[in-house]
Formats: structure tokens, sequence, C-alpha cells
């Protein structure tokens, strides 16, 4: 039985409102530090948010599957996303083209398909629900995108972040991408990006 | 029979989606070919068909739109490929690379710097920079994995030793971030300097070839060399004729069969904009 | 003096003017309508729905038309109609063995369960122009068909069945472990499995794929092959909704299948029989079937082990280059302005020509000097 808010709070104009997202997305994704507001496209079930539901509506769709964290255990994000994306959900974190991480605290990168040196593009990418992007213990990121240092202050992380993201880098070309979000807001920090502790 | 309804931009959301996936890992991963599958448009294969679905996974109902082909904005192909944007997407057209928020190009970049927030769209007929050096796609790929990219060094070599120096004069390989060789599509290596730490961001599309690639903006972007062969762009010995203009590229025009010629701007944008000013 | 190109829009839009002016041609000779051509040039439009990959001979026929017969460009046309189409859902495979048969003959056997039937070929023609054939007055009765089309008709056993039944010809296994590939959909990688190369040269030139088909008889990778059966005829086309619990039939569609019958000698792990090659196309079109399955065949040695030698072998080679509109739009975009380019290589070929010149000079002052 698919409850009632699995079926609403998608898209209102969905082509236009899909461009307007991927747009931001690739923004972010080009410029990691900068922070891009999608508004308030989408009102799916909680605890997924504004901005996490509509990258997910933009993107996700019956060839790629999506994993959920277990912040969503028990709630109807899972068929908000079949039914406004088509996507298959997966339980393995290495069968997700697009992994949504509720609980940020406890994130890890085990399992995921970081692509091979042949294609380094067939790689998962997460998308992290967290409270702030600008609020936290401040980033230091450099990178392509970045004209000399960014910024960027995400939390709640684990406190192993940055651990996860050197680690990360150290696979180039292969690894994963990150759009982090924050309500109705977007960053990036694909696997190019360097952290650092500190602000600009 | 009714007429077909076309989607917003002209292609489906399904493909769009993919379209975008595959641009969002291009970003992610600067130089790198990501495969696509690449849809039959209504424009044949090598006339832009990967540039026309990038931009159109790319459009929305606020950019603005110009396109060129050799520079310049009125050539018949230019002409045709926003007179398709226009109509699908219905959106606003300009020739002016200032104002532009999406430029689709074909064999140039700009002269006029580009600014933050602007997409430039190439349009790439072979995208392997390796292809005629190993034609088979499952080398290739090979080569880029274990970034041996001996080969590509070797050819330029081998002009340096008949010629005196490299003789390649446009798509000059290039290396992203360090890490890929990457074809800058059939730009003139006069343009080349022009893609290492654009502000704007840099989409290649290669439709019948089935690739996208990019270059974020702030990317390093280097043009293969020797220490003691170090790149260089093209040098013209005159300013253009019509506009004065020294330091940019310029097209040979004939005049007559005895020998007469000038050379003027191959970006008509920047060359109109020169003349306004001089004018004004 | 100089004047900058200008007016491309209205140079394209008095071109497409002329191009309507030209497609019509004399107006005092009828205009010909979809229907005559769909009709009437049938094997046109089946080529055009094969290489096109759209069954839809309507509009296959309204392409051609405004093609003005370029057939190839026809095939663009649909292909570009074709990636606009929302995708539904994939059908069952047909079963062309419960075909209502129009043309069946096998090169393999003198008779067989079934029948040999020719069918309208133009096989036993003899290929004299003759303008009065061709015209209604001396059309001649055609003789009851001789197969059933009905439904309730036994269907009729595929050569390559009843080859198999002893164990003669490799079994056809479904080797896959994940959905059917549709290289429209996702990104061609080499290699390719089989289901993606068939679909390849299903959709690939005739004309390509004729040639490559040839060169393997000709000693390119010969692979000895018997034209086991070519049937042509209606299949039903099924749709399974899950919804439902059974399969829906969403209509009928002509096709031309071939089954090649090729010598293996066998090898470490087989034992010598004959392999397969296969054709399938929409429509009547018998010459793409036949040679969609050499090139099939051809395209196995890797499987089958055998030693790669021949263009028609190679995988990469054969599949980067079959598809004609990808083919037509890269031969013919030598046609769009390059003249950047073109600049950079005069400069280029100055320079280098200066450079040798002063050589020369140089060779000429030293010797003179000696």
């Amino acid at each position: 039985m698919i409850a009632a808010e699995a079926l609403a709070g998608g898209f209102e104009r969905s082509v236009f409102d899909a461009q307007a997202v991927f747009r931001a997305v690739l923004s972010a994704l080009s410029r990691p530090g900068q922070v891009f507001d999608l508004g308030e496209r989408v009102r799916p079930p909680a605890p997924l948010t504004a901005a996490a539901g509509a990258v997910i509506a933009t993107l996700a769709d019956d060839t790629t599957p999506v994993h959920l964290d277990a912040a969503f255990a028990g709630t109807a994000v899972a068929d908000w996303i079949a039914f406004h994306t088509g996507a298959p959900l997966t339980e393995t974190p290495g069968e997700a083209t697009f992994a949504i991480v509720g609980r940020p605290g406890g994130l890890t990168f085990d399992g995921f398909a970081t692509g091979t040196a042949e294609y380094p593009d067939r790689s998962a990418t997460l998308i992290v629900i967290l409270d702030t992007l600008t609020g936290g213990p401040a980033l230091r990121l450099s990178g392509p995108g970045i004209e000399g240092t960014a910024a960027l202050a995400p939390a709640p992380l684990t406190p192993d972040f940055m651990a996860l993201m050197t680690a990360n880098r150290a696979l180039f070309p292969r690894g994963l991408d990150l759009i982090l979000t924050a309500g109705t807001r977007v960053a990036g920090l694909p696997r190019t990006t360097r952290l650092s502790a500190g602000g600009v | 029979m009714t007429a077909p309804a076309y989607n917003f931009a002209y292609l489906d959301e399904q493909t769009k989606r993919m379209i975008r996936r595959a641009i969002l890992k291009a970003v992610a991963i600067p130089g790198y070919q990501v495969s696509f599958a690449s849809r039959e448009m209504p424009m044949p294969y090598g006339w832009g068909t990967g540039g026309v679905q990038v931009t159109a996974a790319v459009i929305g109902p606020d950019d603005v739109l110009k396109v060129i082909d050799q520079g310049a904005d009125d050539t018949t192909n230019a002409v045709s490929i926003r007179a398709f944007f226009a109509k699908v997407a219905d959106v606003a057209t300009t020739t002016r690379t200032e104002e532009a928020t999406i430029i689709q190009t074909r064999h140039r970049i700009p002269e006029a710097p580009l600014h933050e927030g602007q997409i430039l769209v190439y349009q790439v007929p072979i995208p392997e920079p390796l292809r005629f050096l190993e034609p088979r796609e499952t080398e290739t790929r090979t080569l880029h994995a274990l970034e041996e990219y001996g080969l590509v060094h070797v050819k330029l070599y081998e002009d340096i030793a008949r010629h005196g120096h490299i003789a390649t004069t446009y798509a000059y390989p290039v290396m992203v971030e360090g890490r890929y060789v990457m074809d800058p599509s059939p730009i003139p290596k006069f343009d080349n300097p022009k893609m290492d730490h654009s502000p704007a961001l840099q989409l290649f599309g290669a439709g019948r070839e089935k690739r996208i690639y990019a270059i974020p903006p702030y990317a390093q972007v280097v043009s293969l060399d020797f220490e003691d062969h170090p790149f260089e762009v093209q040098t013209f010995a005159d300013p253009c004729a019509l506009c004065g203009a020294t330091g940019v590229y310029l097209d040979e025009v004939i005049l007559d069969d005895r020998g007469g010629r000038m050379f003027v701007c191959s970006d008509t944008d920047y060359c109109e904009g020169r003349r306004g000013e001089a004018e004004a | 003096m100089y004047v900058a190109v200008k007016g491309g829009e209205a140079a394209i839009e008095n071109a497409h003017r002329l191009l309507a002016e030209k497609r019509r041609g004399d107006p005092a000779v009828p205009e010909l309508t979809t229907e005559q051509i769909a009709e009437q040039l049938s094997l046109a439009v089946a080529r055009v729905m094969a290489e096109g990959s759209l069954y839809d001979p309507d509009l296959a026929a309204l392409a051609v038309k405004q093609a003005r017969g370029d057939l190839i460009e026809a095939i663009f046309l649909v292909r570009a109609y074709r990636a606009t189409l929302p995708r539904f859902g994939n059908t069952l495979p047909i079963d062309t063995a419960t075909m209502a048969i129009e043309r069946r003959i096998s090169a393999t056997f003198k008779d067989l369960p079934g029948g040999q039937l020719l069918g309208p070929t133009f096989d036993y023609t003899h290929r004299l122009l003759e303008p009065g054939a061709v015209t209604d007055g001396t059309r001649q009765p055609v003789a009851e068909a001789p197969v059933d089309a009905d439904a309730d008709a036994e269907p009729i056993p595929r050569v390559t069945d009843l080859l198999g039944r002893d164990g003669l010809i490799e079994p056809e296994v479904d080797g896959l472990d994940r959905p059917v590939g549709d290289l429209t959909r996702e990104p061609l990688s080499f290699p390719a499995d089989r289901d993606l190369r068939l679909q390849a040269l299903a959709r690939g030139d005739e004309g390509f794929l004729l040639a490559l088909g040839y060169s393997t008889q000709r000693g390119y990778a010969r692979s000895h092959p018997f034209a086991g059966e070519i049937r042509m005829g209606e299949v039903e086309v099924e749709l399974d909704v899950p919804e439902l619990g059974f399969a829906v039939s969403l209509g009928r569609i002509t096709v031309t299948e071939c089954q090649m019958v090729n010598q293996f000698k066998g090898n470490a792990e087989q034992p010598p029989q004959f392999t397969r090659g296969y054709g399938l196309a929409f429509g009547h079109a018998e010459r793409k079937a036949m040679a969609m399955a050499l090139c099939d065949r051809a395209l196995r040695a890797r499987e089958l082990g055998e030693e790669l030698t021949a263009p028609a072998q190679d995988e990469e080679f054969v599949i980067s280059h079959s598809d004609n509109v990808q083919a037509t739009g890269f031969v013919e975009h030598l046609k769009l302005p390059h003249y950047v380019d073109f600049q950079a290589e005069l400069g280029l070929i100055r320079q280098l020509r200066a450079e040798h010149e002063a050589r020369e000079a140089g060779d000429g002052t030293r010797e003179a000097a000696e």
C-alpha cells in the first residue's frame, strides 16, 4: 500500500523544474564551495528534504538504482522516489548510481562503486542531507572549479570526513562525487576537490 | 497523420537526464571522455549533434544563446543551430559574447574573455586525442587508464625531427589537470591558452562518437610541448583590416585572382564591437 | 571590396524553397501520394523501416517522399523522429516459428516439412526492362496462396530447429544474465555482446553489410555458409503487461529472417558441428537479412576461437562504420566551413616552404663558396 504522501509533492512544472535544478547542481559541481539555492520545488516526505528530493527527482530514473541509508527506513521516502522517478531502490551500495545519505554523522564510503581505471565515471554520486552548508566547522577547498581556495562549512558530518575525502581524492580518476544539501540549498564536492581544515 | 509534438529543447526528459548525468560525471573527471547514448538529432552527425545535445540538456527559458561557427555568428550552420533553439526552446539569442549565458561553438573560442557563469559548448568531431595514433577504442581506453601518453609525444616529436617544429596547427592536444590528454576540438592552437583557468565552464559534445567531456572553471589546461620546443600560438603579421585588432585570430580573404588578399577577424562579434566603438 | 558573409538565414530559407520545388518536380506530372509509395515502392519503405529502426510503413513512405527518394536521407528522418519517442516497455521476443509465411526457402534441403515457398521474389525474373509489365493492364491473377496464413495453421518448423534436434548445429542459448541491450539507449562499449552486435547490424547500412558479407565469401574470413533458411511473413508482436499477468498483442509486423548454417571444425571444447549466423530485418528485405547473417557469423570469430584475420571479423571496425546515418553525416560535414583550421594549415605550409627555401638558398651559397 502506497501512502498518499508518497504520491504528492513532486515537481509542479517538471520540465522546467528539472532544468533549473540540474543547472544548479551543474554549477555546484563545477564550482565547489559555492552554494546554490534551488527554492522549494518538491515537498517530499521526511526525512527527505526539498533539495535532496529535487536533486534525485532531476537525475534519477529507471536506469539508475538508488540506495537509501538507514535514516529512511520505515518512511515513505522509498515509495516517493519510486513513484516520482521510477528508479529501482537497492539495498546494495555497490549497485547504486545515486545514494541518499540521511545520517551524515555515520557517513561511510564503503561499498559504493568508485568506477574503474577504464570507466571512472561508473561511480556513485552521494546526495548528503545536512543541517547547514555554511554554519559548521570551516573547510578549505581547492581544485578544479575553484580560483585559489574556497570555503564551505557543512554540518553535521562524521568526524573522519576529511580522511574519507582524502582517501577518495587519492583514488582519482576513480572516486565518489558528493552533492551536499541543506534545506533548499546545494553545494558540490566532486572527487577532484581537496579539503583541509579552516576557511579561506 | 498528425504533426509530431516535441518537448522543450527537443529532447525528451529521459534523454536529457541521461545526458545531464554524463555532464556531471564529465565535470567531476576533467578531460575524461564520458560515453553517452547519443541520440539521432534532426541535423546530421558531424554537424554539431553532440554540441546540440549538450546545449539542449543544459538550456532553460532564461538562457541567452550565442552560436558561432568559425568564430562567426552568421555562418550557415551557426544560423541553422541558433534558429533550431529559438524554435524548440524559445530562448533569447544574441551575437554578443558578453550577453550570452551559453555559447555553442564550432572551431573557435571567442576573443572576448569569458566570465563566470557562462557555459561554452564545443562541437567535437573526433573526441579521442589518440585516435589518429591508435584507431581502436579498446586500445585508447587502456592508454588513458594507464596514463600512457608516450604516443602523442612521439607524434609531436616526429614533427620536430622532420620540420624543426611541431606541425600540428589545430586540434592541438592538451593535458587537463595533469591527468587526461584531451582533444580541444578542432580549434586553432591559437585558442588553446584561452582554455586554461577560464572562468567559464567548458563542455564538449561529440554526437557521432557518443562522448561528452568537460573542463570545469579555473582548471589547468596545458598544451603539450617539450622543454626545448615550447608550445607557441600562431601570430599574424598584420592587424585586422576592418577593426585594426592585433593579437586575434584572422581569416584570410581572397579579394581577386591576382594575389590580392586581406586579413580580418575570425570573431565577427569582436570585430563588429571594435568597429562600433571606433565610430562612437 | 570585401563584404562579410551575411544573410545566412535568408540563404537557408531560399535553399529550402528550392528544395521543395525540386521535390515536387514538374507540376504537370501528378504528385505521388505516400499511399502509393507504401504500396508500390514497398521494398524502399522496408529498407527505411529496417535501417531507421522504426516499424511504421506510413511514416517511412512519408520519409521516402520527403527525401526525394534518397533512402539514407529517409532513414535519417525516421531515426530523428524515433529518437524523440518515449519508451513504454520491451516487447517479448517475436517467434518466427509461428510466422504466417509468405516466402520460405531453404538451400540446404531439397524438400522439408512446410515445403519451399517462393513467394514474391525477383529471383527468377529475367532482368529485362519491360514498361508494359509494370502497368495494371497486364496484371495476371495470382493463384490461391498455398499456405494458410490463419493462426490455426500448423507452424512451419525452422531448418535450424530440425538440425538442432539431431545436435548437428550449435544450440541457440540465451546466454545473457542481463536484459537485452539497446545501443540507442546505452552507450556501446567494446567488446560488444552478440545482442548489441545484432542490433547494430540490423540498423546497419545494407550496402556496407553486403560488401562485408561478400568479402567473407571471397576468402576474407571464409565461413562456408549455407542459406539454411530464409523466411518472410507476418509475426505477432506482444507486450508483457505485469499488471494483467499475460502478454497483450500489439499487432503484426512483416519481417525477413535468414539463418545461415556455417561449417565449424570444432575445437578443444566443442565437437565439429554447424554454427549459426543470424539476420533479421523489418519488411521484405532479403539481401539485408542475408548480408547481416554473414556478418553476424564473421563477428562471432572470437567467441568460436577462430583466428581474426579479416575486416568482417573486426567488431570495432564493422560496428563503428556500419551506421549510414553516422557515416553520411561525417562525410558530408566536410561541406561545412573549415576555413579557420585551413588558415592554420595555410600558415604552416607557408612557414615550412619559407624555411625550406631558406635552407635551399643556404645550401646554394655554401656550395658557391666551396
